[in-house]
């Protein structure tokens, strides 16, 4: 009406064409549109807007807390925290060079084993098991992924442990070359040595921690995998690929960024990793590049080991390796969910 | 074009020479056999050659590793006889696929082999876990007393009929409920802030939150206990572990509950809006319903995962042998804690009882699992049976009682005169009844169920 090109014919012309003015007495409650509405709607924001505050304070300030706590070990020790390798905090010299050594170093075994599992398992549910099973499979990967620690812990101390300490020898043996699979002050030939250098080191912990986070890591790459377009997985068979080809060429890269992503969660839960790898390690506090041998400690397990004898410095000090850890993990955090969220598969899926 | 089917055993020979004006197309032979002799196709995709190739190069493998580990290298060790028969296997299975396939085929089939035999290792491996320790639990379970009694008067060496776990037990859903009560309302509040009302304070929050679902479960602990205990001054309590446990499982419920809310399809809110509902209704009465099942299964797997976790009560509630019902002081023990810290003692009837609780807490969560997947099952949005023929009744109802109401209206429309306040007043009665009937039955979920999300 009033974008008629047409001028006014008089003051009369609109008032007719107009529809009858709603008696604002009447109507008012009726057109009012949502989220004006009163003091109800009002109270919900400011209640959502406080929950999320509350959130936001309880985990953005989780750092806080402890580096709080970690201050008088950090004041102590200086910039020698990072590079001592000792742990004797009260008594001596104590810094995280071996406990984040040890760390790491679990959680790429852990990473190492997992990764082929979880992605050869991730291929399985989501393209070769029968149509009837799948649910089945998801269902199984997916509570594995809920087991509390300490049942793996439990199994890796009684059973794991005593059964792969022929497979810590045998690589010891043969692959002891390789200065990684290396135990010093053991020889080879000697049939009555005892197996038990082999126990409660690196190698055994990172096994465990492995198994652990392989289904959260099958669970993830299993949801992009299956997402793979359907047009394309068909335009690649129209081709004449073969399934592996199908594969290769578009599940895989359709599912990179989950791989990646996955991974690295992953990495994250392992290093993060506290009652399974406290169970299993006896601790050493020095950087032993010898995976197989005895002995070793990462930033959690110590946390546990120790928590009980510490007080004043010693506690100061765990809270400053605790602060170290938190800082990894929430860097690979961090990373993993930069790269899902980039990835073409990540756009929908939840991980 | 014409086809010569006169001349059925002749055999393709292009065009006929003789008739030079008329090109006659003859059909090759082979299309032209009897359809009664041609052979049926099988249209499995299993083929007796390939199953014969796998069989074959598995026994293959099997002689050669025998033959290697008796007559050639000094090799020993029943796993590392696994290992070789398996390179063997590919080896070989490569071999016999190669004489009558293309390289792509080969490969093809070597990747299916290794892709199955990987998830069935691990599937086997994951499912041997549980059944070792559950084994190993059984032990323990099979005596009545281990859920009755705590070990308050029971020694190292006592046997396996005197003392129990129900302290961890009780101490465990102590702990798990008081979290649950912070945890719940604070969650799926932080959820629906996420989901209504976007923007970059929302964005933050997120973010955060993701970040902080991969929390360590120790540094949740710490947390909790440099807070709580260091700087407030409380005692170490089952009440900090609740805390402890709670801020562990916080991002994950808040994560998880997001995700399903965004599910929750834009139209049905949409529609509520347009009817006039506030958003806060909206969110009451539409959304959260739809969501329903969702935010059950997101609230009970991060149950199952604050359950399990050992190191936030270890740090902050720690171990005792008795039972203690009063969270705000004392030792209060959980299942895992129970297991982590009674395996510790080298006695048998001791790392009996730590498989027992490892066991017991392995039903909890399983049992947890079963009713989020039971409940969860369905996206949101979509109905069990039951909830659509109740929508269903709802619906009538709703339509039979709105026709009556549009007749009465009718009626005082017609009514000679009325007076504007009169005509206000009953509306607002029809709208009043509407606003009812929405509040209670409503919350199973909307009526129409065939939205989906896609």
């Amino acid at each position: 009406m009033t974008t008629s090109p047409a001028p006014p014919a008089g003051p009369s012309v609109p008032a007719t064409t107009r529809p009858p003015v709603p008696d604002p007495a009447t109507d008012e409650r009726r057109v009012r549109p949502a989220g004006t509405a009163g003091a109800a709607d009002r109270a919900f924001g400011a209640v959502a807007r406080l929950s999320g505050t509350a959130v936001l304070v309880i985990t953005g300030t989780v750092g806080l807390f402890l580096a709080v706590q970690a201050v008088p070990a950090l004041r102590e020790a200086g910039w020698g925290f990072v590079t001592t390798q000792a742990w004797d905090p009260g008594a001596g010299p104590f810094g995280i060079a071996a406990i984040l050594f040890g760390t790491v170093m679990i959680g790429l075994v852990a990473i190492v084993i997992a990764i082929p599992f979880s992605i050869a398992t991730a291929l399985y549910i989501s393209e070769y098991a029968p149509a009837g099973l799948k649910r089945t499979f998801i269902s199984l990967v997916d509570l594995m992924a809920a087991v509390p620690s300490v049942v793996y812990g439990l199994w890796g101390v009684y059973f794991l442990q005593e059964r792969a300490v022929g497979v810590a020898q045998w690589m010891s043996v043969y692959l002891g070359w390789i200065p990684v699979f290396e135990v010093p002050g053991r020889d080879p030939r000697d049939p009555l040595a005892s197996l038990t250098d082999f126990k409660s080191s690196i190698f055994m912990a990172g096994m465990v921690v492995g198994m652990m986070i392989t289904p959260i890591m099958t669970s993830i790459m299993r949801e992009a995998f299956s997402q793979a377009p359907q047009g394309e997985r068909e335009g690649a068979y129209a081709l004449g690929a073969t399934r592996w080809g199908m594969i290769r060429d578009v599940v895989l890269p359709f599912g990179r960024g989950a791989m990646i992503g996955g991974t690295m969660l992953g990495l994250g839960r392992a290093l993060g990793e506290t009652i399974t790898v406290a169970m299993i390690i006896s601790p050493v506090f020095q950087i032993q590049w010898t995976l197989l041998a005895k002995g070793g400690i990462s930033v959690s397990s110590l946390i546990a080991l120790q928590y009980g004898e510490a007080e004043g410095l010693s506690l100061s000090a765990l809270f400053a390796a605790g602060l170290a850890l938190f800082l990894m993990t929430m860097a690979v955090n961090f990373g993993a969910s930069v790269i899902v969220n980039r990835s073409r598969s990540g756009a929908a899926s939840e991980a | 074009m014409s086809v010569d089917v006169s001349r059925p055993g002749v055999p393709a020979q292009g065009p006929a020479p003789a008739t030079a004006a008329r090109r006659t197309t003859v059909r090759p032979a082979s299309a032209q056999a009897d359809p009664a002799h041609e052979p049926r196709r099988t249209l499995s995709s299993v083929r007796v050659s390939d199953v014969l190739a796998l069989v074959g190069s598995a026994l293959g493998g099997v002689a050669l590793t025998w033959t290697i580990f008796t007559q050639l290298a000094p090799f020993s060790g029943r796993l590392g006889a696994v290992v070789v028969w398996y390179g063997c296997f590919l080896g070989l299975y490569a071999i016999l696929v190669s004489f009558d396939e293309s390289g792509q085929a080969v490969k093809d089939r070597i990747a299916g082999a290794v892709v199955h035999s990987f998830a069935a290792v691990l599937l086997l491996v994951l499912g041997f876990v549980v059944f070792y320790v559950v084994v190993r639990g059984v032990k323990a379970l099979v005596h009545l007393n281990f859920f009755t009694r705590d070990l308050s008067v029971t020694g190292p060496l006592e046997p396996l009929t005197s003392g129990g776990v129900v302290h961890g037990i009780v101490g465990t859903i102590m702990e798990i409920s008081i979290a649950l009560v912070v945890v719940v309302p604070l969650g799926l509040t932080c959820a629906v802030f996420l989901t209504e009302f976007p923007g970059p304070y929302a964005r933050v929050v997120r973010t955060v939150v993701e970040a902080m679902t991969a929390l360590p479960s120790v540094i949740a602990g710490l947390f909790v206990f440099s807070l709580y205990v260091l700087i407030l001054g409380f005692p170490r309590s089952g009440f900090a572990a609740a805390l402890a446990l709670g801020v562990m499982m916080l991002p994950i419920i808040v994560r998880a509950a997001d995700v399903v809310l965004r599910l929750v399809p834009g139209s049905l809110k949409e529609a509520s809006l347009a009817l006039g509902a506030s958003r806060w209704r909206t969110v009451w009465t539409v959304t959260l319903p739809t969501a329903r099942s969702g935010l059950a299964t997101a609230v009970i797997l991060g149950t199952a995962r604050g359950i399990g976790e050992t190191s936030p009560v270890l740090l902050t509630a720690g171990f005792g042998a008795s039972t203690n019902l009063d969270p705000r002081e004392g030792p209060m023990v959980s299942l895992p804690l129970l297991a982590y810290e009674l395996r510790r003692i080298p006695e048998d009837a001791m790392i009996a009882r730590a498989f027992g609780a490892g066991t017991t807490l392995l039903l909890l969560v399983l049992v947890l699992f079963v009713v989020a997947r039971t409940i969860g099952g369905r996206g949101p949005g979509v109905l069990s049976p039951r909830q659509q023929r109740r929508a269903a009744k709802r619906s009538a109802d709703d339509a039979a009682r709105l026709a009556a109401l549009a007749h009465a209206r009718r009626r005082a429309e017609q009514a000679p005169v009325l007076q504007p306040w009169e005509r206000d007043s009953r509306l607002d009665l029809a709208e009043h009844d509407l606003g009812q009937h929405g509040d209670g039955p409503h919350d199973d979920g909307p009526h129409g169920s065939d939205d989906k999300t896609p």
